[in-house]
């Protein structure tokens, strides 16, 4: 049976509400089979300094096996002009104007840095890339990056690399609800399925992760578990959850209740 | 000449990029900056490197 129930990048459909990102894993071979567990459809990958030994083109041979579509990111960049240059050498070696947009602003807790991120979005957009910001859960930042031309955002869950999970639904909740035609993805902070079955309960397009697969004690079987949860929660939000509640209400029937208020 | 090639101090006796990136065994894929700027693989072979560039030359690797 086809799956219909697809998502929108920039105009391309994304059959896999996970994207998967390749770094950290123990090994390239535990790296390839939690991507194929994971089914993913993107993978995420980046540009470093070319090193003499064969590892880097050992983990190329294996991300082309995959046959995924490549995201690119701007990793490690801390200004405009370092993001803007990454992003063009990307571009040319990944032959993609995807990419993922990331700007550090503070070493502490890597968060993004909102005002070179408008800056560098309004600079890429121009030179005809495809922008996929990783942003803060902020409203008013993520309204400016879609005002810019950003059909897809990325707000974080928690810092990257934390596994702290959705630690401010009520912003993520209220961008969700603010922006209903902008795809929108959980990038960054998640550590359990659950996390991520949040995030898709709330109307979320999708998460991307790496760290909550690759540095779980089976990344192989933490790819599985992944992939349940984001098809639970996106099945759970097309289900329509029944409303929240202060007071209990009986499931069982209580007319005919046998015993009723005579002891 | 004296430059800087992937953070290192290199001394080359081509001013040519393409005759560097050679010569330092650049392997595809890849991509070029220099000075922080861009440089196409459509200018390589033109590209004359100067006194004190830095080169930047990237490849894949493992990203989040």
């Amino acid at each position: 049976m086809p799956n219909s129930d697809n998502f929108i990048i920039y105009g391309e459909k994304v059959t896999s509400r996970l994207l998967i990102g390749s770094a950290l894993y123990p090994s390239p071979d535990i790296m390839a089979q939690s991507i194929q567990a994971s089914g993913a459809s993107i993978v995420t990958v980046s540009l470093r300094r070319q090193q003499t030994c064969a590892a880097g083109k050992d983990f190329w041979q294996l991300i082309k096996n995959t046959g995924l579509k490549i995201l690119p990111n701007t990793a490690g960049c801390h200004s405009v002009k370092e993001a803007i240059t990454l992003a063009q050498m990307c571009r040319e070696v990944f032959d993609t104007d995807w990419i993922k947009l990331e700007l550090i602003g503070d070493d502490y807790n890597l968060q993004p840095d909102p005002f070179a991120l408008l800056e560098a979005t309004k600079q890429l957009m121009k030179a005809g890339f495809k922008v996929l910001p990783y942003c803060t859960d902020d409203l008013v930042v993520c309204q400016r990056l879609n005002e810019l031309g950003c059909e897809v955002l990325m707000p974080w869950g928690a810092p990257i690399g934390t596994g702290k999970g959705l630690l401010n639904s009520y912003n993520l909740k209220t961008i969700r609800e603010r922006l209903p035609d902008t795809t929108l993805i959980v990038d960054a902070g998640l550590g359990l399925p659950s996390h991520a079955s949040q995030a898709l309960e709330m109307g979320y397009d999708a998460v991307l992760l790496n760290s909550a697969i690759a540095g779980a004690g089976c990344p192989v079987t933490m790819s599985r578990a992944f992939k349940a949860a984001v098809e639970a929660g996106r099945l759970a939000y097309k289900a329509k959850a029944m409303p929240e509640k202060d007071l209990a209400a009986p499931s069982t029937p209580t007319m005919g209740m046998p015993f009723w208020h005579q002891a | 000449m004296n430059i800087t090639f992937n953070g290192e101090l290199l001394n080359s006796s081509s001013h040519q990029l393409i005759e560097i990136l050679q010569s330092m065994g650049a392997s595809a894929p890849y991509a070029v900056a220099i000075n922080g700027e861009f440089i196409p693989k459509s200018l390589h072979s033109e590209f004359v490197v100067n006194e004190g560039d830095s080169i930047e030359l990237l490849s894949p690797i493992q990203g989040g």
